[in-house]
């Protein structure tokens, strides 16, 4: 056991825990965004294996990461609009809307993927930037500053939702329309448009999030890439209490531990690797049973507004 | 989009019509060519009953719906509000029954939300919460900018609510039924700050159904009926009496309850302790006594445990320590069905939710007790012919307007529901009846008939608990008045011994012997 605590493969595991962080922040706080909106978007995990599918396809086809990045944020749009028009316009049962919006996620990129690319390749992704200086320090460098662009994005992200959420007009609308819709509509602000707003940013992220899994952490795709990381991500911002800091805290916690156990495969420590999969999964149960939070949770989460009831 | 700085300007709306309005909801017709007008430097009162289409007349001035037929003239312009915020621009605002705040947000949040800023996209809190500050001082309304709404009391809210409207620079301001959730001294506070506002120019509109407060603050009435204008006088020339009559169709007298023939004990409550929904402790140690042939009001402001003390009694809600006690047996810790057997019976305060099922019927809703009744049964099937039969005779008895037995509750008015509940909960004939909020969001006519029928179950020698937020009603039916604060009976006065501002200081903390020493200049009713 002694080679699990060497200093080479804690630094390996805190590596690799960054880099895995990345999805999960993407799509967590992407939902931050629809939740405090009042929106519950099940179907983060269906946007994002629709914009890993596409960010893969486009760039095993132009060759051009950057253009697989923006197609992923346009079809993760495209779905975020559609989870909007049932959930906001047609005030739709949200849970439900959002199950069916990650089965349509799933089947269609299977699809695609069956027909347009076949078997899976290995693409040549975001690569590796190191931040000069910064990467230099012994241990903090690598584990920090020798990542690929969307690894800095993700993290960059959680200050950005923050100050958003907290110090603009647009995050005081969102809240307040999460919170008491009514409230916010008696004040001549738009309701439908914000949670459109708020969905369709967040789908936009979750869009990022499944790229950021294509072209960035493994470089390719194959059916359900993404097995359900997209609902750990909502668990995540239950976790993180509708707060960027609770979700990045959440975040590193679970890819701490998703890369524990993927050291423990590759180390060859002799337990089921089935037992060392399941391992964030426990844990999304366990924390979320002793951490759940409602004092923060938006008191019109999951409720469509309708003028005049009250 | 109005901007912070608008409010220093000076009212500039002198008049506001609303001419032959006409607005329909499926199979309602909510209003039907209602006239209503509204000068600067007035207070204009909405007056009637609940359904009357006070609340619908004045959403389409505030621009929640829009009018089916029928003209809004500002200054003899005629206007089309599409949405409250061209309301909002034109200069109206609103201060809702249920308040409009956002109660994890601070006071300057809620201010400044839908507002532009004077750096936008960021927030410009401290200059909002300066400005709130000047606001205050000008009218008297003292809030703290940087409190979260839910650290505020009702009447703080409420504060918070009216500075919304000013800072939006709102010159006519509706207020709907702004008293209902106030004790008295903070109406004597809210009329204070109307008459500064009206002072500066503004036009109020006050929507109620409470007379004395109309007699009180406004210089014009206009009465709305079923949806239609019945009149409008000047307040000086109108009495009460004839209010009432145009707001009810009918003349109501008032009630003059004999007095009270008292008997044993038979509710009591001993130091009683119990947790509220949110975990804290909401009774604090309640000792009480209620007498066969006697009513016991409870009064005080909403959340000080009355809600907590009618489940504990009822055994909806576990006590943590003390007793209850039903003609001297220990009820503390008894299932529901033991004290239904013991003789108790519940009307509770939110009707829909503890009292009936919507969905269900008329008649499935006066079984949902005794469904099992051997009567009603014939081996384990119901016995529907002598259901619907009892069923016939209860409505009839009750008064219940219902098209049919088998109409689903939903469809019946709020007076009729209630009606209902009374009629399952009194023909049993119970020893004790715990009454919560009976008559809250009913009618006068169905409001009148209930009184009736717990004085007529009082003076049979059923042991009453009534709780009421509604002081007239407490001073009305009560032999005795219990009032209550933060999970505490503070004092127990007769009918006669306190004044409603008395009753009123009990119900903000003070004891019952400050209280009953303060000498208030006038006795309201």
């Amino acid at each position: 056991m002694t080679e699990i605590l060497s200093a080479a493969v804690i630094v390996g595991i805190l590596t690799s825990a960054i880099r895995l962080a990345t999805p999960y922040l993407f799509a967590s706080i992407g939902e931050a965004f629809a939740q405090t909106s009042g929106v519950l978007n099940l179907g983060v995990d269906g946007i994002m294996l629709m914009g890993a599918f596409s960010a893969f396809y486009v760039t095993l086809h132009t060759g051009n990461v950057w253009l697989g990045a923006l197609a992923a944020m346009a079809v993760g749009l495209l779905m975020g609009l559609l989870m909007s028009l049932i959930s906001v316009t047609f005030k739709a049962e949200q849970g439900i809307s959002g199950i069916g919006l990650y089965m349509f996620g799933l089947g269609l990129s299977s699809l695609l993927f069956k027909v347009l690319v076949g078997t899976v390749y290995t693409i040549s992704g975001f690569p590796v930037v190191k931040i000069p200086f910064l990467s230099q320090i012994p241990y903090i460098g690598q584990i920090f500053f020798q990542h690929s662009l969307p690894v800095y994005a993700a993290f960059l992200l959680v200050p950005l939702a923050w100050w958003l959420l907290d110090k603009t007009t647009w995050g005081l609308k969102i809240k307040s329309v999460g919170q008491n819709p009514a409230a916010a509509d008696s004040l001549g602000v738009n309701v439908d448009r914000v949670r459109y707003f708020s969905v369709c940013l967040g789908a936009v992220l979750a869009g990022l999030a499944g790229a950021s899994l294509s072209t960035a952490l493994v470089n390719l795709f194959q059916e359900n890439l993404t097995a359900g990381l997209g609902f750990i991500a909502v668990a995540l911002v239950y976790f993180g209490g509708w707060r960027p800091l609770g979700i990045l805290t959440g975040a590193l916690l679970f890819s701490v531990v998703n890369a524990f156990q993927l050291w423990l495969q590759v180390l060859g420590v002799n337990i089921q690797s089935d037992v060392a999969v399941m391992l964030p999964y426990l844990l999304t149960i366990a924390v979320l049973a002793f951490s759940m939070n409602r004092v923060r949770q938006p008191a019109a989460l999951n409720k469509p507004f309708e003028r005049g009831e009250n | 989009m109005a901007t912070a700085g608008q409010f220093t300007q000076l009212p500039r709306i002198r008049r506001i019509e609303m001419r032959e309005i006409v607005k329909r909801f499926p199979g309602v017709l909510a209003n039907s060519k209602v006239n209503f007008d509204i000068n600067a430097g007035e207070v204009h009162a909405l007056l009637g009953e609940n359904g009357a289409g006070k609340s619908t007349l004045m959403r389409q001035l505030y621009g929640l719906y829009r009018p089916d037929e029928g003209q809004i003239l500002i200054d003899g312009q005629a206007v089309e509000f599409h949405s409250p915020a061209d309301a909002i621009r034109a200069g109206i605002g609103m201060i809702h029954q249920h308040f409009m705040l956002v109660p994890t947000l601070t006071v300057a949040q809620n201010v400044a939300l839908g507002l532009k800023s004077s750096r936008e996209p960021l927030l410009d809190l401290d200059r909002v919460s300066a400005r709130i500050s000047e606001l205050s001082q000008a009218y008297g309304l003292k809030v703290d900018p940087s409190a979260y709404i839910w650290q505020l009391s009702v009447g703080e809210q409420q504060r918070v609510e009216i500075i919304k409207a000013l800072y939006r620079g709102a010159s006519v301001i509706i207020l709907d039924e702004p008293t209902a959730v106030l004790t008295p001294q903070e109406v004597n506070d809210l009329f204070a700050t109307l008459k500064r506002m009206v002072g500066e120019g503004h036009g109020l509109v006050f929507i109620s159904h409470k007379l004395h407060e109309v007699m009180e603050i406004s210089d014009r009435v206009t009465v709305l009926r079923d949806g239609q204008t019945i009149g409008v006088r000047r307040t000086k020339e109108v009495t009460r009496d004839e209010l009432v009559k145009m707001m009810v169709g009918r003349e109501v007298k008032p009630l003059s309850p004999q007095p009270a023939k008292v008997g044993a004990v038979r509710l009591e409550v001993k130091d009683l302790h119990a947790m509220g929904d949110r975990g804290t402790e909401m009774l604090r140690g309640v000792n009480l006594q209620v007498h066969a042939g006697e009513i016991v009001g409870v009064a005080g402001v909403s959340g000080n445990g009355q809600r907590e003390l009618a489940e504990c009694l009822t055994g909806l809600r576990k006590a943590t320590h003390g007793q209850i006690l039903i003609n001297g047996e220990d009820m503390t810790h008894a299932p529901l069905l033991k004290r239904m057997a013991a003789g108790q019976a519940y009307i509770p305060e939110e009707r829909m939710r503890d009292g009936a099922i919507r969905e269900f019927s008329v008649q499935e809703n006066l079984f949902l007790r005794d469904h099992s009744a051997p009567q009603y049964r014939r081996g384990v099937f119901l016995d529907f012919s002598r259901m619907a039969a009892r069923t016939r005779q209860m409505v009839d008895e009750f008064n219940v307007k219902t098209p049919r037995l088998d109409t689903p509750l939903k469809n019946l008015s709020g007076g009729n529901i209630q009606k209902l509940i009374l009629a399952r909960e009194l023909s049993r004939k119970p020893m004790v009846l715990i009454a919560a909020q009976p008559t809250r969001g009913v009618d006068i006519g169905a409001t009148e008939y209930i009184h009736k029928r717990l004085l007529e179950q009082r003076a049979a020698g059923t042991a009453i608990l009534l709780i009421s937020e509604d002081l007239d009603e407490i001073r009305t039916l009560s032999d005795r008045i219990a009032v209550m604060y933060e999970g505490r009976i503070t004092g127990i006065v007769e009918r006669d011994q306190a004044t409603v501002e008395q009753i009123g200081l009990m119900m903000a903390g003070i004891s019952k012997e400050e209280a009953l020493q303060h000498h208030s200049a006038a006795e309201h009713s």
